[in-house]
């Protein structure tokens, strides 16, 4: 039953999520647990970027260029929309290039 | 600083949600065309999206549903895939100021998802309700609307733009992780290791049959520990 399918889905993501919002309401004195946390973002997106950017374009060339830009425009400190976006367009050169040179 | 108020808003989560929800239109654009292509309805695609709001969960979860799988297999799926949310939440509830009481977090731990994370956690100061309100609302339309054009207009974004489109993420991500890490080297160590045991649980032979949930969350216990015990942080966590 698709239903049940879905609301299974739908309540384990939900708990996962809510739970440990309702159930740590107090800032947390621990200075372990305090510096874990403060570092827990940067593992967590340090480690979901990589390697997966390398393929989440439809080549692997592209996809560095665009990690090259994106790394680049980052150190110069620019917006996280300014960042995206120019990924984006030199992805897009890129693969249009590389589809030229393929025709040629 | 004057500024630091300001962004405490509803507009400016606004604001900041705009970059998310954009990368989301194509992702879960794709996740329509293929929750149609396994043979749900459009409006069960778009359910799915409106509930759940999560992009590795919901590509496994139509999968499971396809193949008929049982019930506490899905529940099982979800949580492995899932649990690295938990992490967030946690970590997002030393950043949340006095106006999150239980209902607001109760609504708003929803809301949670990867890129809201990494936005609100790198904001320089603690997040009112107000503006994490803001800064889901984009992603969470973005997420459903795309849905909705993927599942009943098959492919409209050519290849060549969908393809541009998938880095967008990934490039939000770099903006998040690297100036904080020009600044302070404890934060780079971190950065560094857990990117080097990304590479290895996904190249080493059976080690990359680990999920992907589990990978982020073995990298991100390893590497913030490490960071805890070897760099502990005192002025900068406030």
């Amino acid at each position: 039953m698709i239903f049940i399918h879905i609301s299974i889905m739908a309540g384990v993501t939900y708990f996962v999520r809510m739970l440990p919002m309702v159930i740590f309401k107090k800032k947390i004195e621990s200075n372990f647990i305090k510096s874990f946390l403060y570092y827990v973002p940067y593992a967590v997106l340090g480690s979901m970027t990589f390697p997966a950017i390398f393929s989440a374009t439809s080549s692997t060339y592209s996809a560095i260029a665009g990690t090259i830009i994106a790394v680049l425009l980052a150190f110069m400190e620019k917006s996280l929309l300014t960042v995206a976006l120019s990924s984006c367009l030199v992805v897009y050169i890129t693969e249009w290039i590389l589809r030229f040179i393929n025709l040629q | 600083m004057v500024t630091d108020k300001l962004s405490n808003h509803f507009l400016s989560g606004i604001k900041d949600g705009i970059p998310i929800g954009l990368g989301y239109l194509s992702v879960s654009f794709t996740f329509g065309i293929m929750a149609v292509n396994s043979g749900l309805p459009v409006w069960i695609a778009v359910l799915i999206s409106m509930t759940n709001l999560t992009s590795a969960g919901q590509f496994a979860g139509i999968s499971l549903i396809s193949a008929g799988a049982p019930y506490i297999e899905m529940a099982l799926a979800q949580l492995i895939i899932n649990l690295r949310y938990s992490l967030m939440s946690l970590s997002l509830t030393q950043k949340t100021d006095k106006s999150f009481n239980t209902l607001h977090r109760l609504i708003l731990s929803f809301g949670i998802t990867d890129e809201v994370f990494a936005v609100a956690s790198g904001k320089p100061h603690d997040i009112d309700t107000k503006y994490m309100y803001g800064l889901i609302t984009v992603p969470y339309w973005g997420w459903a609307m795309g849905t909705l054009m993927g599942a009943a207009a098959g492919s409209i974004l050519p290849e060549s733009v969908s393809s541009a489109m998938n880095i967008a993420i990934y490039g939000m991500f770099l903006a998040i992780i690297i100036p904080p890490a020009k600044k302070a080297h404890p934060v780079l160590w971190v950065i560094i290791l857990s990117v080097t045991l990304s590479f290895i649980l996904h190249y080493t032979p059976y080690l990359n049959r680990l999920s992907e949930g589990f990978v982020i969350i073995i990298c991100a216990l390893a590497a913030s520990g490490f960071g805890a015990l070897f760099f502990p942080v005192k002025e900068v966590a406030e």
